[in-house]
Protein backbone atom coordinates (compact mmCIF):
# COMPACT_ATOMS: atom_id res chain seq x y z
CA UNK A 1 0.00 0.00 0.00
CA UNK A 2 1.73 3.07 -0.79
CA UNK A 3 1.85 5.70 2.12
CA UNK A 4 -0.23 8.53 1.84
CA UNK A 5 1.30 12.14 2.46
CA UNK A 6 -0.06 15.37 3.92
CA UNK A 7 0.45 16.90 0.59
CA UNK A 8 -1.76 14.90 -1.49
CA UNK A 9 -4.04 14.91 0.56
CA UNK A 10 -3.89 18.71 0.16
CA UNK A 11 -3.96 18.30 -3.38
CA UNK A 12 -7.27 16.70 -3.27
CA UNK A 13 -9.02 19.36 -0.91
CA UNK A 14 -7.70 21.28 -4.24
CA UNK A 15 -10.36 19.54 -6.40
CA UNK A 16 -7.40 17.95 -8.31
CA UNK A 17 -6.04 14.58 -7.34
CA UNK A 18 -3.56 12.59 -10.06
CA UNK A 19 -2.79 9.55 -9.28
CA UNK A 20 0.49 8.71 -11.19
CA UNK A 21 1.48 5.57 -11.69
CA UNK A 22 0.29 3.63 -14.71
CA UNK A 23 -0.11 5.96 -17.54
CA UNK A 24 1.48 9.70 -18.15
CA UNK A 25 -1.43 11.47 -15.70
CA UNK A 26 -0.26 15.25 -15.42
CA UNK A 27 -2.71 17.75 -13.76
CA UNK A 28 -2.21 21.13 -14.25
CA UNK A 29 -4.15 23.60 -12.06
CA UNK A 30 -3.41 26.81 -14.98
CA UNK A 31 -1.99 27.44 -18.11
CA UNK A 32 1.68 27.34 -17.09
CA UNK A 33 3.60 24.80 -18.92
CA UNK A 34 5.31 23.33 -15.95
CA UNK A 35 3.81 20.27 -15.51
CA UNK A 36 5.20 17.72 -14.12
CA UNK A 37 5.61 14.70 -16.11
CA UNK A 38 6.56 10.96 -16.89
CA UNK A 39 9.96 9.40 -17.32
CA UNK A 40 10.30 9.15 -21.04
CA UNK A 41 11.32 5.39 -21.84
CA UNK A 42 12.02 7.27 -25.46
CA UNK A 43 11.93 10.73 -27.35
CA UNK A 44 9.77 12.00 -29.35
CA UNK A 45 10.44 10.27 -33.01
CA UNK A 46 11.06 13.53 -34.30
CA UNK A 47 14.20 14.04 -32.14
CA UNK A 48 17.18 13.92 -35.11
CA UNK A 49 18.59 16.27 -36.05
CA UNK A 50 17.11 18.63 -38.99
CA UNK A 51 18.41 16.91 -42.33
CA UNK A 52 19.89 19.23 -44.30
CA UNK A 53 17.87 20.63 -47.04
CA UNK A 54 19.11 20.66 -50.93
CA UNK A 55 18.60 23.87 -53.65
CA UNK A 56 15.20 24.70 -53.52
CA UNK A 57 14.22 22.32 -51.21
CA UNK A 58 12.26 23.03 -47.74
CA UNK A 59 12.45 19.95 -45.24
CA UNK A 60 9.65 19.51 -42.40
CA UNK A 61 11.12 18.03 -39.79
CA UNK A 62 10.85 18.31 -35.71
CA UNK A 63 7.60 20.34 -36.40
CA UNK A 64 9.51 23.06 -38.33
CA UNK A 65 10.53 24.57 -41.80
CA UNK A 66 14.02 23.82 -42.73
CA UNK A 67 15.10 26.50 -44.12
CA UNK A 68 12.23 28.23 -42.81
CA UNK A 69 12.72 31.03 -45.16
CA UNK A 70 13.87 30.17 -48.75
CA UNK A 71 14.80 32.72 -51.28
CA UNK A 72 14.72 31.69 -54.64
CA UNK A 73 14.62 33.11 -58.44
CA UNK A 74 11.28 33.37 -60.05
CA UNK A 75 10.71 30.61 -62.18
CA UNK A 76 11.73 28.27 -59.49
CA UNK A 77 9.91 24.91 -58.65
CA UNK A 78 10.43 24.34 -54.27
CA UNK A 79 9.84 20.69 -52.81
CA UNK A 80 8.33 20.63 -49.56
CA UNK A 81 9.78 17.01 -47.91
CA UNK A 82 8.23 15.52 -44.99
CA UNK A 83 10.68 13.69 -43.25
CA UNK A 84 8.98 14.28 -39.89
CA UNK A 85 7.17 11.66 -38.01
CA UNK A 86 3.48 13.48 -38.25
CA UNK A 87 1.46 14.85 -41.05
CA UNK A 88 1.75 17.87 -41.53
CA UNK A 89 0.63 20.28 -44.76
CA UNK A 90 2.15 22.95 -46.95
CA UNK A 91 -0.63 25.87 -47.03
CA UNK A 92 -0.31 29.22 -48.02
CA UNK A 93 -1.18 31.98 -46.08
CA UNK A 94 -4.58 33.79 -47.08
CA UNK A 95 -8.25 33.23 -47.60
CA UNK A 96 -7.05 32.37 -51.50
CA UNK A 97 -3.91 30.68 -51.46
CA UNK A 98 -2.01 30.38 -54.37
CA UNK A 99 -0.63 27.08 -53.45
CA UNK A 100 -1.45 24.33 -50.81
CA UNK A 101 -0.53 20.45 -50.49
CA UNK A 102 -2.38 17.65 -49.82
CA UNK A 103 -1.94 16.20 -46.39
CA UNK A 104 1.40 15.25 -46.50
CA UNK A 105 2.68 11.79 -44.75
CA UNK A 106 6.13 10.94 -43.53
CA UNK A 107 8.04 10.53 -46.76
CA UNK A 108 5.61 12.67 -48.62
CA UNK A 109 6.69 15.67 -50.68
CA UNK A 110 5.22 18.42 -52.55
CA UNK A 111 6.22 21.01 -54.97
CA UNK A 112 5.63 24.58 -56.31
CA UNK A 113 6.98 26.51 -58.99
CA UNK A 114 6.79 30.03 -58.25
CA UNK A 115 6.20 32.19 -61.19
CA UNK A 116 5.93 36.21 -60.08
CA UNK A 117 8.41 37.57 -57.48
CA UNK A 118 6.74 38.44 -54.11
CA UNK A 119 6.81 36.79 -50.37
CA UNK A 120 4.91 33.67 -49.95
CA UNK A 121 4.03 33.04 -45.91
CA UNK A 122 3.13 29.10 -45.36
CA UNK A 123 2.20 27.23 -42.31
CA UNK A 124 0.76 24.10 -41.58
CA UNK A 125 -2.77 24.01 -41.14
CA UNK A 126 -2.67 20.90 -39.18
CA UNK A 127 -0.11 22.17 -36.72
CA UNK A 128 -0.47 26.29 -37.08
CA UNK A 129 2.24 27.09 -35.21
CA UNK A 130 4.66 25.60 -38.06
CA UNK A 131 5.28 28.75 -40.47
CA UNK A 132 7.65 29.61 -43.41
CA UNK A 133 8.08 31.35 -46.38
CA UNK A 134 9.17 31.80 -49.98
CA UNK A 135 10.92 34.81 -51.24
CA UNK A 136 10.38 34.75 -54.60
CA UNK A 137 13.33 37.34 -56.72
CA UNK B 1 -15.12 0.73 -2.09
CA UNK B 2 -18.47 -0.13 -1.06
CA UNK B 3 -21.74 1.19 -2.01
CA UNK B 4 -22.09 3.25 1.42
CA UNK B 5 -18.90 5.16 0.49
CA UNK B 6 -19.12 6.19 -2.99
CA UNK B 7 -23.07 7.14 -2.17
CA UNK B 8 -21.44 9.58 0.24
CA UNK B 9 -18.93 11.37 -1.94
CA UNK B 10 -21.71 11.25 -4.77
CA UNK B 11 -24.54 13.27 -3.06
CA UNK B 12 -21.72 15.70 -1.71
CA UNK B 13 -20.42 17.09 -4.72
CA UNK B 14 -19.52 20.27 -3.33
CA UNK B 15 -18.63 19.22 0.07
CA UNK B 16 -15.39 18.20 1.35
CA UNK B 17 -12.35 16.31 0.59
CA UNK B 18 -12.43 12.32 0.05
CA UNK B 19 -11.60 11.01 3.46
CA UNK B 20 -7.95 9.55 3.83
CA UNK B 21 -8.76 6.23 3.85
CA UNK B 22 -10.82 6.87 0.73
CA UNK B 23 -7.25 8.43 -1.20
CA UNK B 24 -5.60 5.16 0.45
CA UNK B 25 -7.82 2.62 -1.75
CA UNK B 26 -7.51 5.25 -4.27
CA UNK B 27 -3.80 4.86 -4.50
CA UNK B 28 -3.83 0.95 -3.91
CA UNK B 29 -6.40 1.18 -7.09
CA UNK B 30 -3.57 2.46 -9.33
CA UNK B 31 -2.07 -0.51 -9.47
CA UNK B 32 -5.53 -2.46 -10.73
CA UNK B 33 -5.55 0.11 -13.71
CA UNK B 34 -7.90 2.34 -12.02
CA UNK B 35 -6.04 6.06 -12.57
CA UNK B 36 -8.25 8.78 -10.95
CA UNK B 37 -11.66 10.13 -11.37
CA UNK B 38 -13.90 12.75 -9.57
CA UNK B 39 -17.45 12.95 -8.50
CA UNK B 40 -18.88 16.18 -9.10
CA UNK B 41 -16.06 18.41 -9.57
CA UNK B 42 -14.39 16.62 -6.28
CA UNK B 43 -12.03 14.17 -6.87
CA UNK B 44 -13.23 9.89 -5.26
CA UNK B 45 -12.27 7.03 -6.02
CA UNK B 46 -13.89 4.94 -8.66
CA UNK B 47 -13.09 1.85 -9.80
CA UNK B 48 -13.26 0.03 -13.24
CA UNK B 49 -13.32 -3.52 -13.43
CA UNK B 50 -15.22 -4.64 -10.35
CA UNK B 51 -18.39 -5.39 -9.36
CA UNK B 52 -18.15 -1.73 -6.68
CA UNK B 53 -17.92 0.43 -10.38
CA UNK B 54 -21.04 -1.48 -11.72
CA UNK B 55 -22.93 -1.20 -8.46
CA UNK B 56 -22.52 2.91 -7.96
CA UNK B 57 -24.46 3.98 -10.67
CA UNK B 58 -26.88 2.00 -10.88
CA UNK B 59 -29.86 4.42 -11.25
CA UNK B 60 -27.78 6.36 -14.00
CA UNK B 61 -25.88 5.52 -16.82
CA UNK B 62 -22.58 5.28 -18.33
CA UNK B 63 -20.85 6.31 -21.20
CA UNK B 64 -17.27 5.90 -22.58
CA UNK B 65 -14.83 8.35 -24.43
CA UNK B 66 -12.53 7.34 -26.95
CA UNK B 67 -10.35 9.62 -29.01
CA UNK B 68 -7.31 10.38 -31.35
CA UNK B 69 -7.49 6.36 -33.02
CA UNK B 70 -5.60 8.02 -35.75
CA UNK B 71 -6.46 5.17 -38.61
CA UNK B 72 -3.71 5.19 -41.99
CA UNK B 73 -1.49 6.16 -39.23
CA UNK B 74 2.03 3.92 -40.12
CA UNK B 75 4.66 5.04 -38.00
CA UNK B 76 6.68 3.77 -35.49
CA UNK B 77 4.93 5.13 -32.53
CA UNK B 78 2.04 2.30 -33.35
CA UNK B 79 2.39 -0.03 -36.78
CA UNK B 80 -1.40 -1.39 -35.85
CA UNK B 81 -3.33 1.05 -34.65
CA UNK B 82 -6.18 -0.53 -35.84
CA UNK B 83 -5.33 -3.47 -33.84
CA UNK B 84 -4.82 -0.73 -30.72
CA UNK B 85 -8.38 0.68 -31.52
CA UNK B 86 -9.72 -3.04 -31.38
CA UNK B 87 -8.26 -3.62 -28.21
CA UNK B 88 -10.07 -0.35 -27.02
CA UNK B 89 -13.02 -1.30 -27.88
CA UNK B 90 -12.61 -4.97 -26.63
CA UNK B 91 -11.66 -3.59 -23.03
CA UNK B 92 -15.25 -1.20 -23.29
CA UNK B 93 -17.27 -4.35 -24.09
CA UNK B 94 -16.07 -5.94 -21.27
CA UNK B 95 -17.23 -3.20 -18.67
CA UNK B 96 -19.06 -4.15 -16.26
CA UNK B 97 -21.75 -1.54 -16.60
CA UNK B 98 -22.35 -1.49 -20.53
CA UNK B 99 -21.91 1.92 -21.56
CA UNK B 100 -24.91 3.48 -23.27
CA UNK B 101 -22.71 5.14 -25.77
CA UNK B 102 -19.77 5.87 -27.21
CA UNK B 103 -18.10 9.08 -28.12
CA UNK B 104 -15.27 9.60 -29.84
CA UNK B 105 -13.81 12.89 -29.55
CA UNK B 106 -11.71 13.00 -32.99
CA UNK B 107 -8.53 12.43 -34.56
CA UNK B 108 -10.93 9.46 -36.07
CA UNK B 109 -8.46 9.13 -39.68
CA UNK B 110 -4.61 10.30 -39.63
CA UNK B 111 -5.09 11.90 -43.10
CA UNK B 112 -9.15 12.13 -43.68
CA UNK B 113 -8.50 9.85 -46.61
CA UNK B 114 -12.16 7.70 -47.54
CA UNK B 115 -10.54 4.30 -46.74
CA UNK B 116 -9.19 5.32 -43.14
CA UNK B 117 -13.06 6.79 -42.08
CA UNK B 118 -14.03 3.50 -43.64
CA UNK B 119 -11.78 1.01 -41.53
CA UNK B 120 -12.51 3.61 -38.52
CA UNK B 121 -15.99 3.16 -39.52
CA UNK B 122 -16.48 -0.56 -39.47
CA UNK B 123 -14.00 -1.14 -36.07
CA UNK B 124 -16.39 1.34 -34.45
CA UNK B 125 -19.26 -0.86 -35.68
CA UNK B 126 -18.12 -3.87 -33.74
CA UNK B 127 -18.67 -1.94 -30.53
CA UNK B 128 -22.53 -2.53 -31.21
CA UNK B 129 -23.61 0.63 -29.65
CA UNK B 130 -24.47 4.47 -30.63
CA UNK B 131 -21.36 6.77 -31.35
CA UNK B 132 -21.09 10.57 -31.31
CA UNK B 133 -17.95 12.06 -33.51
CA UNK B 134 -16.51 15.00 -33.70
CA UNK B 135 -13.43 15.89 -35.70
CA UNK B 136 -10.32 16.60 -35.35
CA UNK B 137 -7.72 18.25 -37.59
CA UNK B 138 -7.02 15.48 -39.07
CA UNK B 139 -10.43 14.52 -39.87
CA UNK B 140 -10.62 18.11 -41.60
CA UNK B 141 -7.97 18.00 -43.95
CA UNK B 142 -9.91 17.56 -46.67
CA UNK B 143 -12.93 19.99 -47.79
CA UNK B 144 -12.99 21.24 -44.42
CA UNK B 145 -14.52 18.37 -42.90
CA UNK B 146 -17.29 17.90 -44.84
CA UNK B 147 -16.07 14.07 -45.96
CA UNK B 148 -16.19 13.16 -42.25
CA UNK B 149 -19.15 14.81 -41.35
CA UNK B 150 -20.97 13.77 -43.99
CA UNK B 151 -20.22 10.18 -43.03
CA UNK B 152 -20.30 10.82 -38.93
CA UNK B 153 -22.76 13.16 -38.55
CA UNK B 154 -24.92 13.37 -41.21
CA UNK B 155 -28.05 14.69 -39.69
CA UNK B 156 -25.60 17.68 -38.79
CA UNK B 157 -26.29 21.05 -40.18
CA UNK B 158 -23.62 22.86 -41.52
CA UNK B 159 -20.93 23.54 -39.20
CA UNK B 160 -20.60 20.04 -37.45
CA UNK B 161 -21.13 21.26 -34.31
CA UNK B 162 -24.50 19.40 -32.65
CA UNK B 163 -26.23 18.71 -28.97
CA UNK B 164 -28.62 15.98 -27.53
CA UNK B 165 -29.49 15.15 -24.33
CA UNK B 166 -29.38 11.88 -22.40
CA UNK B 167 -30.07 10.29 -18.73
CA UNK B 168 -30.73 13.98 -18.09
CA UNK B 169 -27.16 15.23 -19.17
CA UNK B 170 -26.83 17.65 -21.73
CA UNK B 171 -24.39 16.66 -24.63
CA UNK B 172 -22.61 19.68 -26.83
CA UNK B 173 -20.18 18.16 -29.14
CA UNK B 174 -18.33 21.61 -30.45
CA UNK B 175 -15.55 21.62 -33.94
CA UNK B 176 -12.49 23.56 -32.91
CA UNK B 177 -10.37 22.35 -35.92
CA UNK B 178 -11.89 24.44 -38.99
CA UNK B 179 -10.87 27.07 -40.18
CA UNK B 180 -7.02 26.87 -38.06
CA UNK B 181 -5.45 30.24 -39.20
CA UNK B 182 -1.20 30.47 -39.35
CA UNK B 183 0.37 30.51 -35.87
CA UNK B 184 -3.15 30.01 -34.10
CA UNK B 185 -4.76 27.35 -31.66
CA UNK B 186 -8.16 26.19 -32.15
CA UNK B 187 -10.86 28.08 -32.46
CA UNK B 188 -14.97 27.75 -32.66
CA UNK B 189 -15.52 31.18 -34.64
CA UNK B 190 -18.50 33.44 -33.67
CA UNK B 191 -21.39 31.75 -35.57
CA UNK B 192 -20.60 28.35 -33.41
CA UNK B 193 -20.35 30.50 -30.29
CA UNK B 194 -23.51 32.47 -31.18
CA UNK B 195 -25.01 28.48 -31.42
CA UNK B 196 -24.05 27.61 -28.05
CA UNK B 197 -25.62 30.43 -26.83
CA UNK B 198 -28.83 30.28 -28.02
CA UNK B 199 -28.46 26.13 -27.20
CA UNK B 200 -28.11 26.73 -23.54
CA UNK B 201 -30.39 29.90 -23.30
CA UNK B 202 -33.40 28.33 -20.77
CA UNK B 203 -31.22 25.43 -19.45
CA UNK B 204 -31.72 24.77 -15.95
CA UNK B 205 -28.36 25.44 -14.24
CA UNK B 206 -28.36 22.16 -12.40
CA UNK B 207 -28.44 20.62 -15.48
CA UNK B 208 -25.31 18.56 -16.00
CA UNK B 209 -23.30 19.62 -18.98
CA UNK B 210 -20.66 17.34 -21.09
CA UNK B 211 -18.52 19.58 -24.08
CA UNK B 212 -16.48 17.65 -26.32
CA UNK B 213 -13.96 19.29 -28.64
CA UNK B 214 -11.08 17.80 -29.99
CA UNK B 215 -8.71 20.35 -28.90
CA UNK B 216 -8.16 21.48 -25.53
CA UNK B 217 -10.91 24.23 -24.31
CA UNK B 218 -8.87 25.94 -21.93
CA UNK B 219 -4.81 27.41 -22.91
CA UNK B 220 -2.80 24.49 -22.06
CA UNK B 221 0.30 24.50 -23.86
CA UNK B 222 -0.01 27.42 -26.81
CA UNK B 223 2.81 26.89 -27.59
CA UNK B 224 2.04 23.61 -29.66
CA UNK B 225 -1.22 24.42 -30.37
CA UNK B 226 -2.50 22.92 -27.30
CA UNK B 227 -5.72 25.48 -26.92
CA UNK B 228 -8.54 27.13 -28.39
CA UNK B 229 -8.28 30.90 -29.22
CA UNK B 230 -11.80 31.78 -28.47
CA UNK B 231 -12.97 29.03 -26.10
CA UNK B 232 -13.12 31.71 -23.12
CA UNK B 233 -16.04 33.16 -24.92
CA UNK B 234 -17.48 29.59 -25.22
CA UNK B 235 -17.34 28.89 -21.34
CA UNK B 236 -18.51 32.39 -20.41
CA UNK B 237 -21.78 30.52 -21.35
CA UNK B 238 -20.96 27.49 -19.15
CA UNK B 239 -19.96 28.72 -16.30
CA UNK B 240 -23.18 29.47 -14.56
CA UNK B 241 -23.83 25.68 -14.93
CA UNK B 242 -23.09 23.88 -11.53
CA UNK B 243 -21.74 20.91 -13.17
CA UNK B 244 -19.75 20.75 -16.70
CA UNK B 245 -17.13 18.62 -17.85
CA UNK B 246 -15.21 19.06 -20.54
CA UNK B 247 -14.07 16.74 -22.65
CA UNK B 248 -11.05 16.76 -25.27
CA UNK B 249 -8.58 15.02 -26.95
CA UNK B 250 -5.90 16.13 -29.05
CA UNK B 251 -2.61 15.70 -26.96
CA UNK B 252 -2.73 12.00 -26.49
CA UNK B 253 -2.09 12.10 -22.65
CA UNK B 254 -4.33 12.70 -19.29
CA UNK B 255 -4.40 16.76 -18.35
CA UNK B 256 -6.89 17.67 -16.07
CA UNK B 257 -7.68 21.46 -15.17
CA UNK B 258 -10.46 22.37 -12.60
CA UNK B 259 -11.96 25.98 -12.80
CA UNK B 260 -14.86 26.58 -10.61
CA UNK B 261 -17.62 24.41 -12.05
CA UNK B 262 -15.96 23.24 -15.18
CA UNK B 263 -13.13 20.45 -15.13
CA UNK B 264 -11.66 19.72 -18.42
CA UNK B 265 -10.42 16.24 -19.01
CA UNK B 266 -7.74 15.19 -21.96
CA UNK B 267 -7.81 11.54 -22.86
CA UNK B 268 -5.37 9.37 -24.02
CA UNK B 269 -5.25 8.38 -27.50
CA UNK B 270 -6.05 4.57 -28.95
CA UNK B 271 -2.97 5.06 -31.71
CA UNK B 272 0.00 6.31 -30.08
CA UNK B 273 1.12 8.72 -26.63
CA UNK B 274 2.99 12.31 -27.39
CA UNK B 275 5.21 13.89 -25.07
CA UNK B 276 4.35 16.25 -22.13
CA UNK B 277 3.86 19.64 -22.80
CA UNK B 278 7.52 20.92 -23.54
CA UNK B 279 9.16 17.72 -23.75
CA UNK B 280 11.26 17.67 -27.05
CA UNK B 281 10.67 19.80 -30.20
CA UNK B 282 7.06 19.26 -31.02
CA UNK B 283 4.18 16.95 -30.13
CA UNK B 284 5.24 14.33 -32.35
CA UNK B 285 3.98 10.95 -31.61
CA UNK B 286 6.14 9.40 -28.98
CA UNK B 287 7.82 6.02 -29.75
CA UNK B 288 8.11 3.86 -26.59
CA UNK B 289 9.02 0.41 -25.97
CA UNK B 290 6.70 -2.22 -27.97
CA UNK B 291 6.06 -4.11 -24.40
CA UNK B 292 5.08 -0.34 -23.08
CA UNK B 293 3.02 0.77 -25.58
CA UNK B 294 -0.44 -0.44 -24.33
CA UNK B 295 0.25 0.95 -21.11
CA UNK B 296 0.12 4.45 -22.60
CA UNK B 297 -3.59 4.04 -24.76
CA UNK B 298 -6.90 3.71 -23.10
CA UNK B 299 -10.56 4.46 -23.35
CA UNK B 300 -12.56 7.15 -20.63
CA UNK B 301 -15.61 5.62 -18.82
CA UNK B 302 -17.71 8.40 -17.26
CA UNK B 303 -20.59 7.08 -14.92
CA UNK B 304 -23.74 9.32 -14.48
CA UNK B 305 -25.77 9.47 -10.99
CA UNK B 306 -27.89 12.17 -10.90
CA UNK B 307 -26.08 15.06 -11.56
CA UNK B 308 -23.02 13.62 -10.94
CA UNK B 309 -20.72 12.31 -12.80
CA UNK B 310 -17.65 10.22 -12.07
CA UNK B 311 -14.73 9.13 -14.54
CA UNK B 312 -11.91 7.33 -15.16
CA UNK B 313 -9.31 6.31 -17.57
CA UNK B 314 -8.49 2.67 -18.01
CA UNK B 315 -5.02 2.07 -19.96
CA UNK B 316 -5.09 -1.33 -22.43
CA UNK B 317 -2.10 -2.56 -20.88
CA UNK B 318 0.40 -2.15 -17.82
Amino acid sequence: MPRISNRLLGAATAAVLGVINLTPVVFAQSAAPSMPGMDHMAMPTSQAAMPAAGPNQVIINNFAFGPTMLTVKAGTTVTWINKDGDAHTVTGVGAKPLFGSQPLDTGDSFSFTFKDPGSYAYFCKIHPTMKGVVIVQ
Amino acid sequence: MDDTELDRNSSNPSGGAPSRRTLLRCMAWAGAGTLWSVVGGVPTPFRLGTGEAQAAPASGFAFVQISDSHIGFRGDANPDPNGTLTTALQRIATLPQKPAMIVHTGDVSHLAKPEQFDAAEQLMKTAKLPVHYIPGEHDTLVDDGKPFFARFSPDVKTGGWYSFDQGGVHFVALVNVVGLQVGGLGHLGNEQIEWLERDLKGRSASTPIVVMAHMPMWSLYPQWGWGTDDGDKALAYLKRFGSVTVLNGHIHQVVQKVEGHVTFQTAMSTAYPQPTAGDGPGPGPLKVPTEKLASMLGVREVAVKGHTLAWSDTTLGT
